[in-house]
């Protein structure tokens, strides 16, 4: 339904050309949802300002940022990030072999960062410098860990999105979610941009 | 096993919670029973519960909010009795239990309550006055409202397995951090409303979705009906303001569960944080519940004095800026935290500019009353009342904003008789007034006028009498929460604002009675013509109640008011069925039993987390997944109504409308 005018000829703003296609309507669902989700990182954001300085008797940044291991995971989820691109081509062209193996790429390298920052943070438990140990590292811990487990989240969806494109193919539902995931996906990598900035880049040099 | 669960949860020593817990189970069980010997379960798991249908879900939204708002109520009538009586006596509360009970009370008012009701009233009228068929995602919106009810049950159970939090509505720390709060009342709290927060947000996500993508045809922004303008106010705002709760709550939550240190007093832990973020969300939250009943006011007040709206553009403005204005107040519940006076003064000032475009709408409906020709129905009663009612309470609440005041009042009854003045007089009325507007519309019958006006007269008195003793007492330094206190000229007011708490029961009477009555006799309030107040939008050109599709055809929309016009127009020409159009199948989504199951496994790892029953959890999150993967396998997601049914239903209601000449209800 997508009449520009009404029968007599009156010219309809934008706003008035009935409902959207299903596809639109998926993908600004999501959008509004990821804008939720930007919120949720907001808060811990903020509560992390507020913390960062509440070090109690424990370290501050400078002392337990490895900044090269960050580096290292900022590669592995920007090059997941575009092997997810990748997918997204691959998908459009109707091409299942490519497609699974965008999203093999895209998987493994996050799990590849996943890894990573579980061992930075197994690294600085068995240190004694768990989130317990002052409002600073709590803060510390629930940001980076809620990027984390979003990628987790993401990891999981990834293997039934994958699973997905293998037993139903490329049906039109199964595209939407897919268009879905990637914006999930590329949005997590836009979080972990403010994170690498504001948590790692910012608190080495406090 | 069984984590911190034990036989000793169970209040086998407490005979008021005891009896209230069995007598809720009582009930359920008694509603079940008779379901099954009915022979209704394939109805109920058919037509209900696995139902996708917005109207539906909107129905039983109101439902939830209606059963729950009897618990908050009788807490209501406790805590007016226990204060009634105990002047220099220990009353029949003892502090433990008298914490607990205006705890729930404020937590089951607001998000169990005043949520569902205003969510389902926009779920079931938005997407009829948008002329849409369903919400952008009626699977996910069955899901939001089976999550709402899952945190609705862990409020209720908590009366009988455990305790439920001593710490007030919003559990500030660190009185319920694990120091001060070892039970797992705070952790009842903190899951069911993380559960339930999920599905807000969610009902969120959709409505917004909807109102912005799926209008009928022509409908443009300034042709909607200013229902929806303040749907997707409010709705903008769940957006944007609950993720803020999630994340509140979840820090409260590592701090309880994991030892984090976020709102403790000691390692750098800062409380302070934790009312500025959860009043990030809670000021939002109230303009959240009163928008939506803005916008049933503006349709009530239009319909029954026959007239557009007053000023439309001016009340679409007013909307929107008061869902701007309403995240930069926060600061103003906490003027005593001592951030200083520059700060306080600019949240004062802001503060009270939010009550400008709130005036802005109530001369708006004057003026709409103003040479109308009005007709006394219970819902424009409710408005009525609610205009005076709220006047008083927005002045209350501009005199709280000066922060110089505030540092008296803080805290004091004078406070409580504000919120209750803007929440009843504004949200209640506003979703009541909604109730019997729209009643008609999703039945086919209406509801009795004279019983329904009989108990606002009870509320409305009630009300008043309740609450200005309160304004009363707190100007006389009582504070909030006390379980007994010793001086004298506090108690003829607690016992006048008790007889008003009567006199609301009454109200509350008279509503059930007016649905029981109007149930029985449903037959003689049939609306054949489907615009039983000769109405203005679009979802009174669909029969009472509408078919599943909403519309046969999409509805062309050609200005403010359409259908109102259309029904003009047709009158006019006198003769409404000239042309027969063509009908098409529908595709309608197909009935999905996902909602409900995810509810049952956030419930399951929801009881598990409070307990400490980790592997259930583990079982819970695993189901809950499962549930996810079973309903993205599924193959066929629509059913396709046929064009000769969808023919069907549609000339019946062109040939009632036809017919029937306007009537109302007596």
């Amino acid at each position: 339904m997508n009449s520009a005018a009404l029968p007599n000829g009156v010219k309809l703003p934008d706003s008035a050309h009935g409902p959207a296609s299903k596809r639109i309507i998926v993908g600004y669902g999501f959008w509004i949802f990821l804008l939720s989700d930007v919120i949720l990182f907001s808060s811990l954001f903020a509560a992390y300002a507020v913390l960062s300085t509440a070090v109690a008797d424990g370290p501050p940044g400078r002392q337990i940022f490895d900044l090269r291991n960050v580096a290292i995971e900022t590669g592995c989820l920007l090059a997941s990030s575009f092997a997810c691109g990748m997918a997204s081509l691959a998908v459009a062209q109707r091409n299942p072999k490519w497609t699974q193996i965008a999203l093999l790429v895209t998987g493994l390298l996050g799990c590849a960062f996943l890894a990573l920052e579980f061992r930075e943070f197994a690294g600085l438990i068995a240190r004694g410098d768990g989130p317990t140990r002052s409002a600073f590292l709590s803060s510390f811990f629930t940001l980076v860990g809620c990027h984390g487990l979003h990628v987790t989240a993401g990891l999981l969806w990834l293997g039934t999105m994958m699973a997905q494109f293998l037993a139903k193919g490329f049906r039109r539902d199964i595209r939407y979610r897919f268009l879905c995931f990637s914006l999930f996906w590329h949005a997590l990598d836009i979080i972990w941009v403010a994170i690498f900035s504001l948590v790692y880049l910012v608190g080495v040099t406090q | 096993m069984f984590g911190k669960l034990t036989w000793s949860a169970v209040p086998l020593d407490q005979p008021i919670p005891l009896a209230a817990s069995l007598l809720v189970a009582l009930v359920i069980c008694g509603v079940l029973l008779w379901v099954v010997l009915k022979g209704y379960v394939p109805y109920v798991w058919n037509e209900w519960i696995t139902s996708v249908d917005h109207k539906r879900i909107g129905v039983m939204y109101c439902v939830l909010a209606l059963v729950m708002l009897m618990r908050g109520f009788i807490d209501a009538l406790m805590m007016r009795s226990q204060q009634a009586l105990a002047f220099h006596a220990p009353g029949f509360l003892p502090p433990e239990h008298y914490d607990q009970i205006f705890s729930a009370h404020g937590t089951i008012m607001i998000f169990f309550v005043a949520m569902p009701f205003v969510i389902g009233l926009m779920n079931f009228a938005v997407p009829l006055q948008l002329g849409a068929r369903d919400v952008a995602f009626p699977t996910l919106n069955s899901v939001s409202f089976w999550l709402t009810a899952a945190g609705a049950f862990l409020v209720t159970l908590s009366l009988l397995i455990g305790e439920f939090a001593r710490t007030g509505w919003l559990p500030y720390p660190p009185l319920s951090e694990l120091a001060y709060s070892p039970g797992v009342g705070v952790d009842y709290y903190l899951v069911a409303l993380q559960i339930s927060g999920v599905g807000t947000l969610m009902a969120g996500i959709n409505l917004v979705t909807t109102i912005l993508k799926m209008r009928a045809p022509g409908m443009s922004y300034m042709r909607m009906p200013i229902f929806c303008w303040t749907a997707l106010a409010s709705n903008l705002l769940i957006v944007a303001a609950f993720p803020i709760l999630t994340a509140v709550l979840a820090m409260l939550m590592l701090d309880r569960y994991l030892g984090f240190h976020f709102f403790t007093n000691e390692a750098g832990g800062n409380p302070m944080m934790f009312m500025n973020l959860i009043w990030a969300w809670g000021h939002p939250e109230v303009y959240i519940l009163i928008l939506p009943a803005f916008g049933v006011f503006s349709e009530v007040v239009a319909t029954f004095c026959g007239k557009p709206l007053f000023g439309y553009r001016s009340m679409v403005a007013a909307t929107m800026a008061i869902c701007i204005i309403s995240f930069m107040v926060w600061l103003h519940h906490f003027f005593t935290m001592g951030a200083g006076g520059d700060v306080n003064a600019i949240f004062s000032i802001m503060s009270m500019i939010i009550a400008v475009p709130t005036g802005v709408k109530i001369f708006n409906w004057l003026f709409t009353m103003y040479g109308g020709r009005i007709r006394y129905s219970a819902s424009m009663l409710w408005a009525l009342g609610f205009m005076v009612t709220f006047v008083i309470g927005g002045m209350t609440g501009v005199l709280l904003a000066s922060a110089p005041a505030d540092f008296v009042l803080h805290n004091s009854l004078f406070l409580v008789a504000h919120f209750h003045n803007v929440i009843i007089g504004g949200v209640l009325f506003g979703a009541f007034a909604g109730y019997s507007y729209w009643f008609p519309k999703a039945f086919g019958f209406g509801l009795d006028e004279r019983l329904g006006k009989a108990a606002f007269w009870c509320w409305l008195i009630g009300f008043y009498v309740a609450f200005m003793p309160l304004y009363a007492a707190g100007l006389m330094g009582m504070t909030r929460r006390m379980q007994h206190y010793d001086r004298p000229e506090w108690q003829p007011l607690l016992l006048i604002a008790a007889a008003g708490a009567l006199v609301i029961l009454c109200g509350i009477g008279l509503q059930v009675a007016q649905l029981v009555v109007s149930i029985r006799t449903r037959d003689r309030r049939r609306d054949a013509s489907g615009d039983c107040w000769d109405a203005r939008t679009l979802e009174w050109s669909t029969p009472s109640p509408p078919p599943k599709f909403n519309f046969a055809l999409l509805p062309q929309v050609a200005g403010l008011d359409s259908y109102w016009d259309m029904k003009h127009a047709a009158r006019e020409s006198a003769q409404p069925d000239a042309i027969e159009p063509d009908y098409a199948a529908i595709e309608m989504p197909r009935n999905s039993p996902t909602g409900f199951i995810t509810a049952f496994f956030a419930t399951v790892t929801g009881f598990a987390v409070i307990w400490h029953i980790w592997w259930l959890v583990i079982l819970g999150l695993l189901g809950a997944y499962a549930t996810f993967v079973a309903f993205a396998w599924r193959d066929v997601s629509e059913t396709r109504v046929p064009a000769a049914e969808v023919a069907r239903i549609d000339r019946a209601n062109r040939k009632q409308r036809a017919q029937t000449p306007q009537r109302g209800f007596s």
